[in-house]
């Protein structure tokens, strides 16, 4: 077994709202081996965002991370005092956000906001601190780092702002990186782009936890694949395995609505219904209100992640028998 | 599918923008599309394409050229003379929790077109027909009386479409409408699209940068970059034979949903695009393109027809070749 540079373990987040208590992050528990990307996959609302913000002790009033635990390299960190993870964040785990634009501040040239990053974690001069960003500007393939350090948020295209972003968080040389849907504002053109540096990154031993709802982009780059539907993960799987051979009726739908896409025909595959209200979640499994082969058992009783194969895990009582639709 | 509805003749819009500029946003664009089918307009953001569709709307009006509606100039027209074709050309909007009233009801929003044109005799009429839109957009009946806030958002997106089919459309402009939504609820709205077109015989313009999106639903395709026609023709031979460098990139950066195709070497893109106040000469993708000679730089290239596809590139020939 691989070392694991972070591991969750049974993560619980819980909001209080007027109409009750929901949990946008239900018992998630994950591992990232050093030296991968490993995704997190899932459609608006299935709680990818809210697990990352819980690892990075970002959730904000009136949520609340309830239980489990957080190791990073190691060491337990959900329990740290806010002091200490501020410590953490910036320089041993960092986080890219979807929208480079408000990740930004916008009256601060772009080369002092990472500066910023070099001078709180290290005791480096300014200088030095200068130096180490225009190199880290090199590295993510700003062109003309010197003229782009001076320059606005608001005079770079999304591409560079979110190289800047990128820069950021990879300055100080994280252990992990987290980005949540670092592509979704950008072209594609760009979006290739982003991926590859994300490649290189890991290959220059920063790991990389990747959210997104993109199944293209997560089988271009990911090692390891996390499903998440309604705030539980339901399927996880090597990402060729989980490809190949995907046994949860949630993640076999999804692969089906793109596959149906990119071949055609008269009706394009769906999955009927919407994804269920937090606050009313059937009894038993989550996607059993939209599930083609749910049967009375799945309506009363959540089914446990159950390792199907080495290394492939499904939240599904009909996983074992062939699998469901 | 051989009649031409709407004709775009040379139309440029421009923008005025800071240090006596003009953002050229669409720069002498001549396209036409014919009677019932769906014609895609792909590029990256900033390329033009909303635009453009706007234009073809007259829901702005272009800096030099025409828009023909059946054969008639609607740009020349004065306001009073197009106001029953505003009828006939409709939008569906990118954001559906943005292009909807949240003070209004769902029967308020489908009927504001019909009141506007008086197409109902009575007000129980007006609810009749609302209730006949809502059932063709797949929302059950008693959602009549509720507001936007209640529904997710594929629901308020089949609402905008219920919206724009109201007056009963010739020509619809479709304006990204499934970018906001999740992969599962897309599907349903792509269907539901396709399902309208072919039951009222609907032309679209769908605008989006998701390119398996518009190889699904579209008949013909038309590429642009920075407010230019890259290469138009039908879809499929596009995709099949892309011949512009532009299209060849968009369509090799696509993400496969397929961990076995990661290996595969992939062209990316190198540098930042080039703004569109300040455009190159000549052929205005040169700057980040592998083929340009300095033949680019200096003529711009025109529309050559390759058997039925058009490609603005002089180096069309080659670039098939060399791939």
């Amino acid at each position: 077994m691989e070392e694991k540079i972070l591991d969750v373990r049974g993560l619980t987040v819980c909001f209080q709202t007027a109409k009750g208590t929901i949990r946008p992050v239900d018992d998630v528990s994950l591992t990232v081996p050093r030296g991968s990307i490993v995704g997190i996959v899932g459609e608006s609302g299935c709680g990818k965002s809210m697990t990352a913000r819980a690892v990075m002790g970002l959730v904000r009033y009136p949520g609340k991370v309830t239980g489990g635990s957080v190791l990073l390299d190691g060491r337990e960190i959900s329990a740290l005092p806010e002091r200490e993870r501020r410590k953490l964040r910036g320089s041993e785990i960092s986080m890219i956000f979807q929208e480079p634009m408000t990740s930004l501040n916008p009256v601060m040239r772009v080369g002092r906001q990472v500066e910023e990053a070099v001078l709180l974690h290290t005791d480096c001069t300014r200088e030095e601190a200068k130096a180490r960003v225009l190199e880290i500007f090199r590295e993510v393939e700003i062109p003309e780092p010197e003229a782009r350090y001076d320059c606005y948020p608001h005079q770079l295209s999304g591409g560079l702002r979110q190289r800047v972003l990128i820069a950021m968080a990879a300055v100080c040389r994280p252990k992990l990186l987290i980005a949540d849907e670092p592509t979704t504002a950008l072209d594609v053109t760009v979006e290739a782009q982003i991926l590859s540096l994300l490649e290189r990154l890991r290959d220059a031993g920063v790991s990389v936890l990747l959210i997104s709802h993109n199944l293209g982009v997560i089988a271009r780059v990911c090692d390891y694949v996390f499903v998440m539907y309604a705030g539980r993960i339901v399927e996880q799987a090597g990402t060729e395995a989980l490809f190949e051979r995907p046994r949860h009726p949630y993640t076999r739908g999804l692969f089906r609505a793109v596959a149906s896409l990119r071949e055609g025909g008269d009706a394009l595959e769906t999955i009927p219904g919407v994804v269920p209200n937090l606050l009313h979640l059937p009894a038993g499994c989550s996607f059993s209100l939209r599930c083609a082969s749910c049967r009375s058992d799945c309506e009363r009783r959540l089914p446990a992640l159950a390792e199907t194969e080495p290394g492939h895990k499904v939240r599904c009582f009909l996983a074992g028998e062939g699998g469901a639709r | 599918m051989s009649e031409i509805l709407l004709e775009a003749r040379e139309l440029t819009k421009e923008f005025p923008a800071a240090g006596g500029k003009r953002v050229h946003a669409v720069s002498g664009v001549s396209l036409h599309i014919y009677r019932n089918e769906t014609l895609s307009l792909v590029g990256e953001s900033g390329c033009g394409k909303s635009t453009l569709g706007r234009l073809m709307i007259r829901t702005m009006q272009p800096t030099s050229g025409e828009v023909l509606f059946r054969g008639q100039s609607v740009t020349a027209m004065r306001e009073r003379e197009f106001k029953p074709l505003r009828k006939e050309l409709q939008l569906i909007f990118q954001d559906p929790y943005a292009s909807l009233d949240p003070r209004m009801t769902v029967r308020d929003l489908i009927s504001e077109p019909l009141e506007t044109w008086r197409l109902c005799e009575s007000r129980e009429a007006v609810t009749a027909r609302v209730q006949e839109l809502l059932r063709a957009v797949g929302l059950p009946e008693e959602f009549l009386y509720r507001y936007p806030h209640q529904f997710s958002g594929g629901q308020r997106q089949r609402i905008g479409i219920a919206r724009a089919i109201a007056a009963n459309p010739a020509f619809i402009v479709c304006d990204e409408p499934v970018s906001a939504l999740d992969v599962s609820v897309q599907n349903q709205i792509l269907n539901l699209l396709k399902e309208l077109k072919a039951s009222r015989g609907l032309t679209f313009l769908f605008i989006s940068h998701d390119l398996s999106v518009v190889r699904y639903l579209s008949d013909r395709v038309c590429v642009m970059f920075l407010g230019k026609l890259c290469e138009i023709g039908p879809t499929e031979e596009v995709y099949r034979h892309p011949r512009h460098p532009y299209t060849r990139f968009l369509l090799d950066a696509v993400p496969v949903p397929n961990p076995s195709q990661r290996g595969k070497e992939r062209r990316l893109l190198k540098g930042e695009p080039p703004s569109p106040a300040d455009p190159p000469s000549g052929c205005r993708f040169r700057t980040r393109c592998p083929f340009a000679t300095e033949r680019c730089a200096g003529e711009e290239p025109a529309l050559r027809d390759f058997g039925g596809v058009q490609v603005a590139c002089h180096r069309a020939e080659s670039v098939q070749t060399e791939a």
